[in-house]
């Protein structure tokens, strides 16, 4: 218990930044993941060649190799810099991979979104004389997203959960490695690990109930 | 031809303004990957001399598969623990008795909210403390995946056996049969077809999870691309990680096709009146079908 107020300061700050690669990631990966599902629903051939296979590749791999390419390949070898400050850098790079990745599932959550709104919602948009860009923005997407409220708030959870794999990409500065930095330090300790949990799921909770309730209340009575 | 009702069959017109978007896409993807072609030629990564190694079958043999049977071996492991681990506690929270149903249901919350890695590095650094000196990546990766994987599991048969209709369990008790014997010859042989694209599904996360092997230095396949190959065939990193990023996404393409394979099989199954159980964190398709099912390939 000592060592958990002892570190209590290094593992709040570790913590944090947690906290705000989620805030982050959530934003940039619901906007890409929209952009996304479009591509895939979109008259285009080519761009629902793209968004399929940007899909498949990037959501069979592992995130840790996401993470560890954007650092080691991405920013070392290739020279993609976000700042010349390293811990700005490696924040960024972290939500880069990150936003990336979850935006896939967003994509494909979405896209059961869509596949649950009733046919003749689309048809009657056509035959009103919507355009296809239209029809998904003001019919479709709205009904696609209410739909999958409660999903969406899992994939999240999931986001923020991942998070703590920041340091594969070299960025030192998250729970985990404040963690594994203090058990160097003290050798493992129980209370240190429930306490870090015990934050975790003080986020990951109320994301959960608060979806739950938002698709209970938003959802589409047919 | 693909149809679809969020668009009309074109006409002359959009058959032309399709046309037209479809160009500016090529051109656009084209110049996307151009950039990065450039970027990466500035840098010199398409050097024959980095990219040689992956063409001798000494790298192969000596590198590639040994860490690909790591990440094998770990992926193994975790999916048969996981999987027993997830029918224990799956069956457990079904009981009639409270005090096997509570602890039960703890268990499987609990370690369903805690991230995998900081579960991982805990039992990294708890085992040796606990067991004495030794290497026990192997071991902290594996527990950690079962716990993880397994009580994602147990939702899943919990999940399966509720769904088999209530008249099967009647059915089987009103021929005599005990608890044991509902559920053993009656309830979970149905649920068992129910749910296995679900437990296939789980599996790829565990696969593609084997990676965080790399962070608590476990000798796996990533381990092996980014730290070993580049130290050994010095520039080697990018060619390296496209290799097994590769290797990844076909093993985890070919668990999901298994998967929806197993899906569309139960779908039609006639043995099971229970229907196909939804992956966790997937999203149930309703009627509406507003789009045709495109392939996950």
């Amino acid at each position: 218990m000592d060592d958990l107020i002892k570190y209590a300061p290094d593992l709040a700050a570790g913590f944090l930044v947690n906290v705000k690669i989620a805030l982050v990631c959530a934003v940039i990966s619901l906007v890409l993941g929209t952009v996304l599902v479009s591509f895939r629903v979109s008259p285009t051939p080519v761009l629902r060649a793209a968004g399929t296979v940007y899909v498949n590749v990037v959501r069979n791999t592992p995130l840790t190799l996401v993470l560890a390419f954007s650092a080691l390949g991405l920013s070392d070898t290739i020279g993609l810099t976000f700042s010349e400050e390293p811990s700005t850098n490696g924040f960024w790079l972290v939500v880069l991979g990150l936003s990336a990745y979850t935006a896939t599932f967003v994509g494909e959550a979405l896209r059961s979104g869509i596949n649950t709104v009733p046919l003749g919602q689309a048809e009657a948009a056509r035959a009103i004389g919507l355009t296809f860009l239209q029809s998904l923005r003001l019919i479709i997407l709205p009904q696609a997203f209410r739909a999958v409220i409660g999903p969406l708030g899992s994939v999240m959870i999931a986001m923020i959960k991942n998070t703590t794999v920041a340091l594969a990409a070299g960025y030192l500065a998250d729970s985990a490695f404040v963690m594994k930095d203090t058990f160097d330090d003290t050798g493992v300790s129980i209370p240190i690990f429930i306490g870090l949990v015990l934050a975790f799921m003080a986020v990951t909770l109320p994301v959960g109930f608060f979806t739950g309730w938002l698709s209970r209340r938003l959802a589409v009575v047919r | 031809m693909s149809s679809t009702v969020l668009f009309d069959t074109p006409g002359p017109r959009a058959r032309l303004r399709n046309n037209a978007l479809t160009l500016l896409a090529v051109i656009a993807l084209a110049a996307l990957a151009y950039f990065v072609y450039v970027k990466f030629d500035q840098k010199g990564q398409w050097q024959g001399k980095i990219w040689k190694p992956f063409t001798e079958a000494t790298t192969w043999t000596e590198f590639i598969i040994p860490g690909l049977l790591g990440t094998l071996k770990a992926a193994g492991l975790g999916a048969v623990c996981a999987l027993a681990f997830g029918a224990v506690f799956g069956l457990a929270r079904l009981s009639d008795h409270r005090w096997i149903r509570i602890p039960a249901g703890t268990v499987v919350e609990t370690f369903r909210a805690i991230p995998l890695l900081l579960l991982i590095f805990f039992l990294a650094y708890l085992a040796p403390s606990v067991l004495g000196s030794g290497d026990y990546t192997l071991a902290a990766l594996v527990a950690g995946l079962t716990l993880y994987n397994g009580s994602v599991l147990a939702e899943v048969v919990r999940a399966g056996v509720l769904a088999v209709p209530k008249g099967q369990s009647e059915a089987a008790y009103a021929i005599g049969l005990r608890k044991g014997g509902v559920m053993r010859l009656v309830l979970l042989p149905q649920a068992v077809t129910a749910m296995m694209p679900a437990i296939v599904s789980q599996l790829v996360v565990l696969l593609k999870d084997t990676a965080l092997g790399y962070i608590i230095a476990y000798v796996d396949l990533l381990n092996y691309g980014f730290k070993i190959i580049p130290a050994v065939f010095f520039g080697s990193l990018v060619p390296a990680a496209i290799v097994i990023g590769v290797i990844y996404i076909g093993l985890n393409m070919a668990l999901s096709a298994l998967a929806t394979w197993l899906e569309k099989r139960s779908r039609r199954s006639r043995k099971t009146a229970a229907g196909p159980i939804a992956p966790p964190g997937a999203v149930g398709v309703g009627a509406g079908a507003g789009l045709p099912e495109q392939s996950t390939m």
